[in-house]
């Protein structure tokens, strides 16, 4: 299966910024189907960044995240080849990670 | 509970449970010490509370001063609350947290990022808004706390109401 996270790391030197685009649906556990049953709370919770052995981001979600969330953030310490490590895991257990390279 | 060192998700889950705060005070478990060195728990408890004061309080035990170091950017008018883009930058220094806060969503903290040493004080990101409502951001800067705030209209149907 495609990984549901999908990054740009692009280094300027010694600055490398991040963009990150994740595939989830980001349910707040508030809003009713089309049958007017409630959609229950499935959301992102934990999302990490780690280059080098090292996390580099955390970020803690609740539910006020937009579906398909969307984060920007840099840091410097990383070179162009690297591998930077983004796993998330969500609410009900679930999780993903992939690895990218600096670019 | 014998002396089990398994990985993450076992340790986790002796950790969520409510005997974990009894455990973790004995400190003798081998576990113990590592888990208190990552400060990296969900916070739980601080994103279900409605109040924005009270969500900032539970997570970081105290209260914030406005700052004029802080760059909240974000829409003063948004079409669609279910997709708002908040950035927030700031020079102060020894930042080691950021969070934003929605006042008049069902729970105000909608995100905390942690900065470890080297990574810019920067993010950006898209929030959810209920409705028009104050969007704050707070800034951990050297142990103390800065916030910015600023209003975001949301227009429901996107004709101006």
């Amino acid at each position: 299966m495609a990984s549901s996270i999908r990054v740009r790391a692009t280094s300027n030197g010694d600055i490398t910024e991040v963009q990150t685009l994740i595939q989830h649906p980001m349910d707040t556990g508030l809003v009713k189907d089309a049958k007017g049953e409630l959609i229950p709370a499935h959301y992102i919770q934990a999302l990490k960044f780690a280059c080098n052995g090292k996390d580099v981001f955390v970020a803690n979600w609740g539910t006020a995240i937009s579906k398909d969330p969307y984060v920007k953030f840099s840091f410097k310490g990383a070179k162009k080849g690297d591998d930077l490590k983004i796993s998330w895991t969500d609410n009900k257990g679930g999780s993903d990670e992939t690895t990218a390279k600096i670019a | 509970m014998t002396t089990h060192t398994g990985p993450h998700p076992t340790r986790r889950l002796i950790l969520q449970g409510a005997v974990s705060v009894a455990l973790i005070g004995l400190g003798n478990l081998p576990f113990a010490p590592v888990r208190a060195a990552a400060n990296d728990k969900y916070p739980e408890a601080a994103f279900k509370l409605k109040n924005e004061a009270d969500a900032i309080k539970a997570l970081y035990g105290r209260t914030a001063e406005p700052s004029d170091k802080i760059k909240l950017d974000a829409p003063e008018i948004a079409e669609n609350g279910g997709v708002v883009p908040i950035s927030v930058a700031t020079t102060l220094d020894k930042v080691t947290s950021i969070s934003f806060f929605v006042a008049e969503n069902p729970n105000a903290l909608a995100a905390s990022y942690t900065f470890p040493d080297g990574t810019i004080p920067a993010v950006a990101n898209r929030l959810k808004m209920a409705k028009t409502s104050n969007m704050t951001a707070i800034v951990e800067s050297d142990g103390k706390l800065y916030s910015a705030t600023k209003e975001v209209k949301v227009t429901v149907g996107g004709c101006g109401g």
